[in-house]
C-alpha cells in the first residue's frame, strides 16, 4: 500500500518536473547545440544566455518592474483586507453576505472583460504605464482572494481573546496591532504568498497597462522572436529566472504554508 | 468622464439601480427581513430575491434578444412580472 | 454567534472603495460601449440591443462558447480526481512532507506565458523531450498543425499546470481529519475503500467545492497557455472565450460587440459563481 502511494506520488513529481528540467537544460545550451540535435544534458555548458539577461537593461528591468509591481500589489491587498477580514469574520451588518459575493465574483470574472475599460480608465487619469497602475488592476482579483483567506484564519482565533483585550482597556487599533495580527501570523504569510503568486503569473492586464517604464518580464520576453527566428537560449534562461521568485518566496513562507495546512485553513 | 462614453439610457439604467440599492438599504434598516422559504428552492432574504430576480431578468432579455424578433420590450416587461413574482412569493 | 453591529463597514470600506474603482467603473464603461457603435471618442451612435443580437447570433462565438465548456468540463473531470488520488498519496508527517508541498507548489508559481513557452518547447518534435520521444516512438505528433493533438497538449499542460492546486486544498482537508477517526476506522477493520468513501470524502466535501469553483473560474477564463502555445490555433480548435475577446476588443477593435461580448461572458460567470457560492454557503449552514 505504502510502496503503491509512493510511486504514485514519485511518476507525478516526475511528470511535474520532466519540463522544468527540459527548460533548465535548454538554458545553459548554445543556440547551435538545440537546434543541431536531442541531448539530455547540455553537451558543451554555457552561461551565455544568462549574460545576455543580465547585462541588457531591458532585460533584467523587466524583472525589476514585475517585482516591483508584485511587491506594491501584495502590500496595498494585505493592508486593506485584514481590517476587512476582521469584520467578516467578527461582525454581521447590512448586506454582508452580499458584498462578500460580490467580492467573489471579481475573483472569478475574466480579466479579457476589464482589459479595455482599464486602459482607458488608466490612462484618462494618467497612471498609464506606472507600476502602480499594474498594483492596483492586480487588486481586482486579489482583494478578493486575500480576504476570503483571512477571514479563515481570523475564523479560527477564539472571540473571547478580543473580549479580554477589550476589557483589560485595549482600543480597537491597538489590540489590532498589539494581539491580533501576530496571532494569524501564518494566515499572514500564506495570503502573502497566493497574492505574490497571482500577481505575479497574471500578462494579460500588466502588459495591456503598460508599454515601456513598467514593462512585466514576461512582456519582455516576447522580444526573443526575431527576424531570424526565436532565440531559443535566452527564451529558455527568462523563462528559468521567473521561476526563481516564486521558489524563494516559497521557501520562506514554507513553515506558515504547512501550519495553515496543519490548520485546514489554506 | 468623457471616455466612459455614457449615454442617457445606460445613465438612467445605473440610477435606477443605485436607487433600488439605496432603498433596499432603507428598507432593512427601517425592518430588517426574516428569511424565508417561498416557491425558490432555497430559504432567501429580501437581498437574495432581489439578486436572483435581476440576474433572472438580465438571462429574459438575452434569450428575448437572442432568439426572437420582439422589442426588447418584451423582455422588460416579461423582466417586471418575473421580479415582482420573485420578491413577493420567492 | 457574531454580533450585529453595522459600525463594522468602516473596516470593509478601503476594500469596498478599492474594489468598486476597479471593479463598477470599468463595467459601467463596458455597459455603455455594448449600445453604441463608436468610431473616436466624438463620433459615438446609440444602437441599443443590435451588438447583442448579433453576438448571441454569432456561430464564431457559440463555438467558441462550446469548445470552452468541453475544455473546462474536461479540465474538472481529469483534475478533481487526479488531485484527490495525489493527495492521498501526499505524506504527512517528517521532512520530506514540506519538501513535497514545495515542489508541488512550483508549477503554480510560474508565470503563465512561461507555462506555454515550457510546453511549446517540450512539445517539439525537433527540440522537445516529449515530442520527439512520441515521434520516435512512432506516434505522429504535431500540435501545431494536428487538431486534437494541440487540444490534447493544451488539455496535458492545465492539468500539469493546475492539479497541484486541487490537490493541495484536498490535502489541507484531509489534515483536518482528527486522528480518532481513523483509529476506529481501524477498529472496525474497515477497508481502504471505505475509509475513502465514509471519513474522508465526507470531510473533503467543502474543500472539493472550493476546488471545483476555482478549476472553473479559472480554466473558463484560461487566456494566456494556449495563446502562447497554439496562438488559438489549429484553426480555431484551441481559440477559447477569452481568446475570442481580447481579438474582438484589441486585435478588431470592435470596440461594442466586444464590449456586449463582455458582458454576456460576465454574466455567465455571474450565475455558476452564484451556484456555487450559494451550495458553499448552504453547506456551512447545515455542517
Amino acid at each position: 500500500m505504502t510502496l503503491r502511494k509512493k510511486v504514485v506520488l514519485g511518476l507525478y513529481i516526475l511528470f511535474l518536473l520532466v519540463p522544468i528540467y527540459w527548460l533548465l537544460n535548454m538554458s545553459f545550451k548554445s543556440n547551435t547545440e538545440i537546434l543541431g540535435g536531442l541531448s539530455m544534458w547540455p553537451q558543451s555548458f554555457t552561461l551565455a544566455n544568462y549574460q545576455v539577461i543580465f547585462t541588457d537593461p531591458s532585460w533584467y528591468e523587466g524583472y525589476l518592474n514585475s517585482l516591483y509591481y508584485v511587491t506594491l500589489n501584495t502590500l496595498i491587498s494585505l493592508s486593506v483586507a485584514l481590517p476587512a477580514a476582521y469584520a467578516f469574520s467578527r461582525y454581521r451588518f447590512l448586506g454582508d453576505k452580499h458584498l462578500f459575493f460580490w467580492l467573489l465574483t471579481n475573483r472569478m470574472a475574466p480579466p479579457a472583460v476589464f482589459l479595455l475599460p482599464f486602459f482607458q480608465l488608466y490612462s484618462s487619469i494618467g497612471l498609464f504605464d506606472t507600476h502602480i497602475a499594474v498594483a492596483l488592476a492586480h487588486c481586482l482579483f486579489n482583494v478578493p482572494l486575500a480576504v476570503w483567506i483571512l477571514e479563515g484564519f481570523m475564523s479560527g482565533v477564539p472571540k473571547e481573546i478580543d473580549e479580554t483585550a477589550y476589557i483589560d482597556g485595549y482600543s480597537f487599533p491597538k489590540f489590532f496591532v498589539k494581539i491580533f495580527i501576530p496571532l494569524i501570523g501564518s494566515g499572514i504569510g500564506v495570503t502573502a504568498f497566493f497574492c505574490f503568486m497571482f500577481s505575479w503569473v497574471e500578462l494579460l492586464l500588466a502588459r495591456t497597462l503598460t508599454s515601456v517604464n513598467a514593462k512585466p518580464i514576461a512582456a519582455v520576453m516576447t522580444r526573443t522572436v526575431s527576424a531570424s527566428g526565436i532565440d531559443w537560449g535566452v527564451l529558455a534562461a527568462a523563462g528559468v529566472l521567473t521561476i526563481l521568485p516564486g521558489m524563494l518566496v516559497i521557501w520562506f513562507v514554507r513553515n506558515h504554508v504547512a501550519k495553515g495546512f496543519a490548520l485546514g485553513r489554506v | 468622464m468623457d471616455w466612459m462614453a455614457w449615454t442617457l439610457p445606460t445613465a438612467l439604467f445605473f440610477g435606477t439601480i443605485a436607487a433600488i440599492l439605496a432603498g433596499m438599504t432603507v428598507w432593512e434598516l427601517r425592518s430588517p427581513c426574516i428569511e424565508r422559504k417561498g416557491f425558490l428552492p432555497i430559504s432567501t432574504t429580501r437581498g437574495d430575491r432581489l439578486f436572483i430576480g435581476l440576474l433572472g431578468s438580465a438571462y429574459l432579455h438575452l434569450l428575448v434578444v437572442g432568439t426572437t424578433d420582439w422589442s426588447v420590450w418584451i423582455a422588460s416587461v416579461l423582466s417586471l412580472f418575473w421580479l415582482f413574482a420573485v420578491m413577493r412569493w420567492g | 454567534m457574531k454580533v450585529y453591529n453595522n459600525k463594522a463597514w468602516w473596516l470593509v470600506l478601503p476594500v469596498f472603495l478599492l474594489v468598486a474603482f476597479s471593479a463598477i467603473v470599468p463595467m459601467m464603461t463596458v455597459v455603455n460601449y455594448s449600445v453604441q457603435d463608436i468610431f473616436d471618442h466624438s463620433t459615438r451612435y446609440f444602437v441599443g440591443v443590435d451588438w447583442y443580437k448579433q453576438v448571441l447570433q454569432d456561430t464564431r462565438l457559440h463555438d467558441s462558447l462550446l469548445r470552452q465548456f468541453i475544455y473546462s468540463g474536461c479540465v474538472l473531470l481529469i483534475e478533481i480526481p487526479l488531485g484527490i488520488a495525489i493527495a492521498l498519496t501526499m505524506p504527512t508527517k517528517g521532512r520530506w512532507a514540506s519538501l513535497v508541498l514545495i515542489v508541488m507548489a512550483i508549477p503554480l508559481l510560474i508565470p503563465w506565458n512561461v507555462v506555454g513557452t515550457i510546453w511549446q518547447i517540450f512539445g517539439r518534435a525537433d527540440i522537445g523531450l516529449m515530442g520527439w520521444a512520441l515521434n520516435s516512438l512512432g506516434i505522429s505528433y504535431n500540435y501545431a498543425s494536428n487538431t486534437s493533438d494541440a487540444w490534447v497538449t493544451v488539455l496535458i499542460m492545465d492539468v500539469w499546470h493546475w492539479t497541484s492546486l486541487v490537490a493541495l486544498l484536498c490535502y489541507s482537508g484531509l489534515r483536518a481529519i482528527p486522528d480518532v477517526y481513523y483509529q476506529a476506522a481501524r477498529i472496525d477493520r474497515a477497508s481502504a475503500w471505505a475509509v475513502f468513501r465514509h471519513i474522508q470524502l465526507p470531510k473533503l466535501k467543502s474543500v472539493l467545492l472550493i476546488a471545483v469553483m476555482l478549476r472553473f473560474m479559472d480554466s473558463f477564463m484560461i487566456y494566456t497557455e494556449p495563446f502562447v502555445l497554439t496562438g488559438g490555433g489549429p484553426g480555431n480548435a484551441t481559440t477559447f472565450l477569452s481568446q475570442t475577446l481580447t481579438q474582438m476588443a484589441i486585435g478588431q477593435f470592435d470596440l461594442g460587440p466586444a464590449a456586449a461580448f463582455s458582458l454576456v461572458y460576465f454574466l455567465i460567470i455571474l450565475l455558476v459563481s452564484w451556484l456555487f457560492y450559494t451550495a458553499m454557503t448552504h453547506n456551512d449552514k447545515t455542517r
